[in-house]
C-alpha cells in the first residue's frame, strides 16, 4: 500500500481489516468498487459523517483505514442497508461498517464524541445479564453515563410511556442465560486458537 | 394454520402494542401463534458491532429452539429481529466459516441447528400465507376513505428482499387496500430510515430523518402512519413533539402498528389493540372510521 500506512497502528488495522473482509461472504467485492458514490448518495446520515461510505473504501485503498476507524463515520451508520442494496458492485457496505465498529472497539479507538459505543456496550451487558434487552435498564444506564440532561429532556415522554405500561421496570430473565455466556466463551476460545 | 412466534425484546416494553395487536389479529383470523420457548435477544445491530460470530450464534440459539419446538415457520414481528434472524440463516448457508462457528457454539450448550428454519415476517404471513381474500372475508369495519401512509422502515425488506422489493415494497399497501383504506401508494419515504437507535445517541440527526418522514406523510394528506417495527413506531410517534420543538412544525399525526389498524378493521376492540395507550391520541382517527 501507499506510504500513508506507515505507523504500526495504521499497518495493523489495514492488515486486520483486509483479512476479516476477505473472509466475509462476498467480502472480495470490495476490490471492484468503482467509486461511483451511490452508497454515499443513498446514505441518510452521510452528511454528518467525517468520511462517507465511498470515501471509506477510498481510504482503505490508500492505506488510511485507520483514519476511518477513529472517525465518527461508523457510529453514524444506522444499518438501513440502502448502500448495500444499491451498490452496483454488490459490496456489502453495511457489513464493512460493522467490521469497522468491531475494530474500533477491539483496539479501543472509539471517538470520545460518539455516544454510540457506550450504547452498544450497555445493550450487550443487558442481554448478557438477562438474556433479553431490558429497555429501561439500557436507557437508564445510558443516560446516567452519557447524557445527564436526557431524563429531564424526556421526562414528559418517559412518564407517558411508563403510565401506559410501555416501560416495565423489571427485566424478564430467560432460563438459558448461562447458555449465552457459554456461547460467548466458546467463540472467544476459538478466536484465540486462530490467533 | 399454526406458527411459532418470536416477539422480540421491544414487544415486552415500548413495542408492547405490536405484540398485543398481532396476537389479536391472528386470533381473529383463526391462526395459532405459539411463542418460542425461552427465546433470547436476537442480538440486533449491537452484537454485529462487537463480535460477529457471537451475533450469529445467539440468533441461531433461537432458531435451534424453533427447530426442536415444531415444524411450523417462525413468525417475527420486529423488522430488526426479522433481518437479524433471516441474515443468520443466509450467512450460515453462504459461509462455511459462519456455519462451523455457529454449530460449534451451539454444540457447546447441547444444541444443534442446520440453518434451515424458515424465518417469516408477520406481514409476509398475513398477505402471502393467510391471504388477502381470507382477510377480506373477515373485515367488519372497513377503513373507508382513511388516508394511510404505509411506512415499512429499513429492515423490512432490506437487505435481502425475500418477499418484497428492497426499495419500494408494496405488501402493506395491498393489505390496507383490502381493508378498504385510501392507501398512499406513492408514499416515497416508505423505506427511508427513522434513525433507529440514533435517537438516543445523536438525537438531532434522527429527528431530522423523522422530520422528512412526517413531512412527506403530511404532504400526501395522511391521517395515520402505519409502521412494522417497534423502533420506527417509537421514533415517529413518541418523538413528534421533539421534531416540532426542533423544526418549528406542528405535526400531530397518529402512528400505529399496522396490526393495530388491521385489527380495528377486523372488528377487534380498540382497547384490546392497545390503541388507547398510544402517545398521540387516536380519538380523532377512531371517529373518522365508520363504525
Amino acid at each position: 500500500m501507499t506510504e500513508l500506512a506507515t505507523t504500526p497502528q495504521a499497518k495493523e488495522l489495514h492488515r486486520k481489516f483486509t483479512e476479516d473482509v476477505l473472509a466475509m461472504p462476498a467480502g472480495d467485492k470490495i476490490k471492484i468498487c468503482q467509486q461511483c458514490g451511490t452508497c454515499t448518495g443513498s446514505c441518510p446520515t452521510s452528511y454528518l459523517m467525517d468520511y462517507g461510505p465511498r470515501e471509506m473504501i477510498a481510504a482503505f485503498r490508500a492505506g488510511m483505514i485507520d483514519k476511518v476507524v477513529k472517525s465518527n463515520t461508523i457510529w453514524l451508520c444506522t444499518s438501513c442497508y440502502y448502500c448495500t442494496v444499491r451498490c452496483p458492485a454488490g459490496i456489502k457496505i453495511t457489513d464493512l461498517m460493522y467490521e469497522l465498529k468491531r475494530l474500533a472497539i477491539k483496539y479501543d479507538l472509539t471517538p470520545r464524541s460518539s455516544k454510540n459505543p457506550a450504547m452498544t456496550k450497555y445493550f450487550i451487558d443487558s442481554v448478557h445479564r438477562n438474556g433479553r434487552n431490558h429497555e429501561v435498564e439500557l436507557m437508564g444506564r445510558f443516560m446516567l453515563a452519557k447524557d445527564w440532561g436526557l431524563p429531564f429532556k424526556f421526562a414528559g415522554l418517559g412518564m407517558k410511556l411508563f403510565a401506559s405500561g410501555r416501560l416495565p421496570l423489571m427485566p424478564k430473565k430467560i432460563r438459558g442465560r448461562d447458555e449465552l455466556a457459554k456461547i460467548a466463551e466458546y467463540l472467544e476460545a476459538e478466536e484465540a486458537k486462530v490467533q | 394454520m399454526r406458527y411459532l412466534y418470536y416477539p422480540g425484546c421491544s414487544a415486552e416494553a415500548t413495542g408492547k402494542a405490536y405484540d398485543v395487536s398481532t396476537r389479536a389479529v391472528f386470533a381473529k383470523l383463526g391462526v395459532e401463534l405459539e411463542e418460542l420457548d425461552d427465546w433470547n435477544c436476537c442480538g440486533a445491530t449491537s452484537y454485529f458491532s462487537v463480535r460477529e460470530m457471537e451475533s450469529f450464534a445467539i440468533a441461531a440459539r433461537n432458531l435451534s429452539i424453533a427447530q426442536s419446538q415444531g415444524d411450523d415457520d417462525l413468525c417475527v414481528i420486529c423488522n430488526a429481529c426479522y433481518t437479524t434472524l433471516a441474515k443468520t440463516n443466509r450467512y450460515m448457508n453462504e459461509s462455511p466459516e459462519v456455519f462451523k462457528a455457529v454449530t460449534g457454539a451451539l454444540g457447546a450448550v447441547g444444541r444443534a441447528y442446520d440453518g434451515k428454519k424458515p424465518v417469516r415476517h408477520v406481514m409476509d404471513i398475513l398477505v402471502n400465507d393467510i391471504g388477502l381474500e381470507a382477510i377480506a372475508d373477515k373485515v367488519t369495519r372497513r377503513l373507508t376513505g382513511l388516508r394511510v401512509a404505509p411506512y415499512y422502515g429499513c429492515q423490512f425488506s432490506r437487505p435481502m428482499g425475500t418477499f418484497d422489493d428492497v426499495q419500494f415494497p408494496t405488501t402493506m399497501d395491498r393489505l390496507f387496500e383490502t381493508l378498504g383504506a385510501d392507501v398512499i401508494t406513492e408514499y416515497d419515504a416508505k423505506t427511508d430510515c427513522c434513525g433507529g437507535m440514533m435517537m438516543l445517541t445523536k438525537a438531532e440527526g434522527a429527528l431530522r430523518l423523522c422530520l422528512e418522514l412526517l413531512t412527506a406523510a403530511e404532504q400526501y394528506g395522511a391521517q395515520v402512519i402505519v409502521a412494522a417495527c417497534p423502533l420506527c413506531e417509537m421514533n415517529l410517534e413518541a418523538y413528534q413533539p421533539k421534531v416540532n420543538a426542533m423544526f418549528g412544525t406542528d405535526f400531530n399525526i397518529p402512528v400505529l402498528y399496522f396490526t393495530q389498524l388491521a385489527g380495528l378493521a377486523l372488528g377487534v376492540d380498540p382497547r384490546k389493540l392497545a390503541i388507547d395507550r398510544q402517545v398521540i391520541s387516536c380519538d380523532g382517527l377512531l371517529a373518522a372510521i365508520p363504525a
